[in-house]
């Protein structure tokens, strides 16, 4: 069972929207509020990313059960220039905008699934889960 | 664009964020306090962020920046009501927060840098 919702990501006031929308998904799913900070501000950085990187994109809001447990899956998509090395983007500290390259690695820590496809020329989509403990 | 006001308490600027900023309001956010430590001759700053949900790595990086702007210009920078889940959040997503001093809460900010103020007296007077 999902329950989807979308949002536009092409201005900085966009960014906004998407913490908005991610902290009431987030308060519905029943999140710790620690969760919940943790979710939104991963939900920031990646948001960033797909609009400073990405040129623009959309955000994915699903609310997911595995059967067992309940959860919150935001999706970040662009059609952007993509990701050359995934590897080195997610180290802590890399950047190539000149900022302290801890949006993708720091998510990553932040949530309890993290999947990121790029290709060259093809775009980006990271892919977050958080579980209701 | 919605700008954050300073307010002037002494030698002390005081801001307290109560909106959710986009990323240009928090660098205007950061240019205004440097030009109003300049203007003022402020001794301290104190950024109030009770009201802020979440702290990402813009707004730490502009926390960071402030603070070092006003250790330049011989200003001493406190953030003040830090919720425990932002701090929480902040640790695991790998921010420092290099250079910033924190307090409780804006009394207790206040009090620190008047406390400082006086140790730095007590020093020149011995
Ligand atoms: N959607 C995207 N499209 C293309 N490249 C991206 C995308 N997201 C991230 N990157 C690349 O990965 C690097 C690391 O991203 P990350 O968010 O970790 O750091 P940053 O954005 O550079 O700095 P910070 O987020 O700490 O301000 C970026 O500098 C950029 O080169
Ligand atoms: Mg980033």
């Amino acid at each position: 069972m999902t329950d989807t919702f979308e949002v536009p990501i092409d201005s900085d006031s966009d960014v906004v929207v998407v913490r908005q929308h991610v902290r009431s998904h987030a308060l519905q799913a029943k999140l710790s509020l620690v969760d919940q900070t943790k979710v939104v501000t991963a939900a920031s950085e990646l948001a960033r990313n797909t609009l400073v990187y990405g040129g623009g994109g959309r955000l994915v809001i699903e609310a997911i059960s595995n059967g067992v447990r309940r959860g919150l899956r935001l999706s970040f998509i662009d059609e952007g220039p993509g990701i050359g090395d995934v590897e080195q983007a997610l180290t802590d500290g890399w950047s190539t905008g000149g900022g302290l390259g801890l949006g993708l690695s720091g998510s990553r820590r932040l949530m309890d699934e993290f999947d990121l496809e790029s290709a060259p020329g093809r775009g980006t989509r990271v892919t977050v889960v958080k579980w209701v403990r | 664009m919605e700008r954050v006001p300073i307010l002037k308490l002494g030698d002390i600027l005081i801001v307290s964020i109560q909106i959710d900023l986009q990323d240009q309001g928090v660098l205007a956010l950061q240019e205004d306090l440097a030009d109003a430590v300049v203007e003022h001759r402020a001794r301290g700053v104190i950024i109030d962020i009770t009201a802020v949900e979440i702290v990402d790595s813009f707004i730490g990086r502009m926390l960071s920046t402030i603070a070092s702007i006003s250790r330049v210009l011989d200003a001493e920078t406190i953030v003040v009501g830090m919720r425990p889940a932002v701090a929480i959040t902040l640790v695991e997503l790998g921010l420092s927060l290099g250079g910033v001093r924190t307090a409780l809460n804006l009394e207790k900010g206040v009090a620190l840098l008047h406390s400082r103020d006086g140790v730095d007296s007590d020093t020149v007077t011995r």
